[in-house]
């Protein structure tokens, strides 16, 4: 069994993706993922990987186009206002199907916003802000285990599907330490095995093989149309496979919870209170924003009156939820925004008032 | 009997879509010559702008990928990373490189990028349809400056050129143009001591091809490469601005 070390968030983060292979790390500082490029400025060179402080996020995300490009297993890391700019490429990266995979460190917003955590990003990874029809694989771990693992599975994932994979983590996950066990060390791909593994990529055709030209742009509407539909299956096939979620006492539950990241941790401690209450709660914890977890909400049970959506913005992973149960039962929001956190006492506090009112 | 000339091998054989009396056209086959005279066109990953080379991956026989508007640099210093060995260039035009793209060019200069940068500076948005550049010169007409340009409202023209030669790690800058047979010559051989200069990782190389546009300048071909000569070259000057001991 591999040891567990204490760690930060956000070294976590980057271990675990030298772990997974990657060698090629892009950043802009920006709180709270500045340990990140810190790190990876420290360690990535040693591991035989390459690290720029690039000039901006559109500069680090436009290096990441070309070293995915390039065939190099590539991450980047964020916050907030840097994941608004890196949109046009997250749309690029999808129409030319490239991996790369993302860690987004959630800060308070809109606009410049606060520092400190927050999870008004939501719309912003699930639904993009890049033009045209794509989707951002989304991961939303609770833990800094959590997040070690996705970004490691994260970059299969990217490979597997050829498309960007987001780890949104909130400022909370970054910036805290826990225990976890990293996941085994895995070779990176070398330069020469690149044309074999990925034969799109460009290495130079070395006049054995057509040119690769890796292309965005479509002058003529009729071929994009089809390019778009020979792609989507592969969203499709993401729905159906990639949902994931915990549930706790979903089929039984009078009420039941809708939370993810850090908020799911403090949702957890209210519900333990709630049940010495009395109360029979539930929880359904999102793993992955997309695709949503569709499925999980077909386990509520016939108990279900009320679900609560526990979040730190102003209700944008309910309108989700509110979508999932049709009308089935009232959708309740707990929150608190710009910054400011979720308790336990809070969260028992407005759950028991929600359950008054009816 | 060996042919006097022959289609370049670094070009596809494909139609250019450029309009006529377009100099797009002939850096493309020079830089193509260049790469296969240095028998790099298998080795070499060509980044494309958006502008009307956008689709310069059609013609050139080489692996390329299209770049976000004025992101090339970027994406170049990532492919470089991955293949530091191999020949790697960017084409940029004027709109591309010295308006949206201001900041990866000169951050991609100042690190010294060890990749060749080829500039199209036609003073004007061709794609677009004409609207004004950055180099656009005083009293230049565009669709975005119909009495054409003024110091008043949009300044003075950037002179590239002049910008990233300031620049330590930027060791090979020349500014070139190709629009005579003499200077279509001195045009590839400064691109040949650009893709040295790369080869032997000295720094970041740059050549500037000052370019016509006559579609959108609303002028026939040779009239375009004489309005050059008498308007750009005298704001532009062709000369080598830096290149490095070892090249020479
Ligand atoms: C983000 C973004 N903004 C604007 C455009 C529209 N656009 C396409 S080409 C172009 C200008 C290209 O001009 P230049 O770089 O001088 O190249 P030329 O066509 O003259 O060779 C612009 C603004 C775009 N494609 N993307
Ligand atoms: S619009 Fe101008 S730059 Fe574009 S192809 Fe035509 S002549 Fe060349
Ligand atoms: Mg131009």
């Amino acid at each position: 069994m591999a040891e567990k070390k204490l760690m930060k968030g956000n070294e976590a983060f980057a271990t675990s993706a030298i772990h997974a292979g990657c060698r090629y790390y892009f950043g802009y500082p920006i709180t709270p993922q500045n340990e990140v490029p810190e790190f990876m400025s420290r360690e990535l060179a040693k591991a035989g990987g390459y690290f720029i402080q690039a000039e901006s996020e559109l500069g680090a995300i436009n290096m990441a186009y070309g070293a995915a490009a390039a065939g190099g297993r590539v991450l980047l890391s964020t916050s907030s206002p840097g994941i608004a700019l890196m949109q046009e490429n997250l749309s690029l990266l999808s129409s030319v199907e490239l991996p790369i995979v993302l860690v987004s460190v959630m800060r308070g917003g809109p606009g410049i916003g606060s520092i400190q955590p927050g999870q008004a990003d939501y719309n912003q990874a699930t639904k993009g802000g890049g033009n045209g029809d794509y989707h951002t694989i989304v991961f939303a771990p609770a833990s800094i285990q959590e997040a070690v693992d996705m970004i490691y599975k994260g970059f299969d994932v990217a490979d597997e599907y050829r498309n960007p994979v987001m780890v949104c983590a909130d400022g909370m996950i970054g910036q805290m330490m826990e225990p976890v066990v990293l996941p085994p060390e895995k070779a990176p791909l070398a330069e020469e095995e690149i044309g074999n593994v990925k034969p799109w990529a460009l290495t130079g055709h070395k006049e054995k093989r057509e040119r690769n030209a890796i292309n965005s742009v479509w002058l003529q509407q009729e071929l994009l149309e089809e390019y778009i539909e020979q792609y989507w299956p592969k969203y499709v096939k993401a729905e159906n496979e990639l949902q994931d979620w915990e549930a706790i006492n979903v089929e039984n539950c009078e009420t039941l919870f809708v939370a993810y990241g850090s908020v799911s941790r403090v949702v957890k401690e209210a519900m333990a209170d709630l049940e010495k209450e009395g109360h029979n709660v539930g929880l359904i914890r999102l793993k992955t924003l997309w695709p949503f977890p569709h499925k999980a909400f077909e386990l509520i049970g016939d108990n279900c009156k009320n679900v609560i959506c526990c979040e730190l913005s102003m209700g944008q992973m309910m309108k989700d939820v509110e979508a999932e149960v049709k009308g089935k039962y009232p959708v309740h929001l707990i929150n608190r925004v710009g910054g400011m956190l979720l308790d336990p006492v809070e969260v028992v506090e407005r759950t028991k008032k929600i359950l008054e009112v009816k | 009997m060996k042919p006097v000339f022959e289609y370049s091998r670094g070009m596809r054989e494909k139609e250019l879509h450029y309009c006529p009396g377009c100099t797009h056209g002939i850096a493309h086959r020079l830089i193509m010559e260049v790469l296969d005279e240095k028998g790099q066109l298998g080795d070499a990953i060509g980044v494309a702008p958006v502008g009307c080379s956008i689709v310069s991956h059609q013609y050139m026989n080489v692996d390329m990928l299209e770049s976000p508007h004025g992101r090339a640099p970027a994406v170049a210093s990532g492919i470089k990373r991955v293949h530091p060995n191999s020949p790697v260039f960017t084409y940029q035009g004027d709109g591309d490189l010295a308006s949206i793209g201001t900041s990866e060019i000169i951050h991609a200069a100042e690190r010294g990028e060890k990749f060749t940068t080829v500039f199209i500076n036609n003073a004007i948005y061709g794609m677009t349809g004409g609207q004004m550049a950055p180099t656009t010169l005083i009293g230049q007409t565009a669709t975005t400056a119909p009495e054409g340009r003024t110091v008043a409202q949009a300044g003075y023209p950037m002179r590239m050129c002049e910008i990233i030669s300031q620049m330590d790690a930027a060791v090979y800058v020349e500014r070139v143009t190709v629009t005579s047979p003499g200077d279509v010559r001195k045009a590839k051989k400064a691109l040949e001591r650009a893709f040295e200069v790369q080869e032997k990782k000295l720094g970041f190389s740059f050549v500037e091809i000052l370019s016509t546009c006559p579609t959108n300048w609303g002028l026939p071909p040779v009239k375009a490469i004489e309005w050059l000569r008498e308007n750009m070259m005298e704001y532009y000057p062709v000369k080598q601005f830096k290149c490095p001991e070892e090249v020479k």
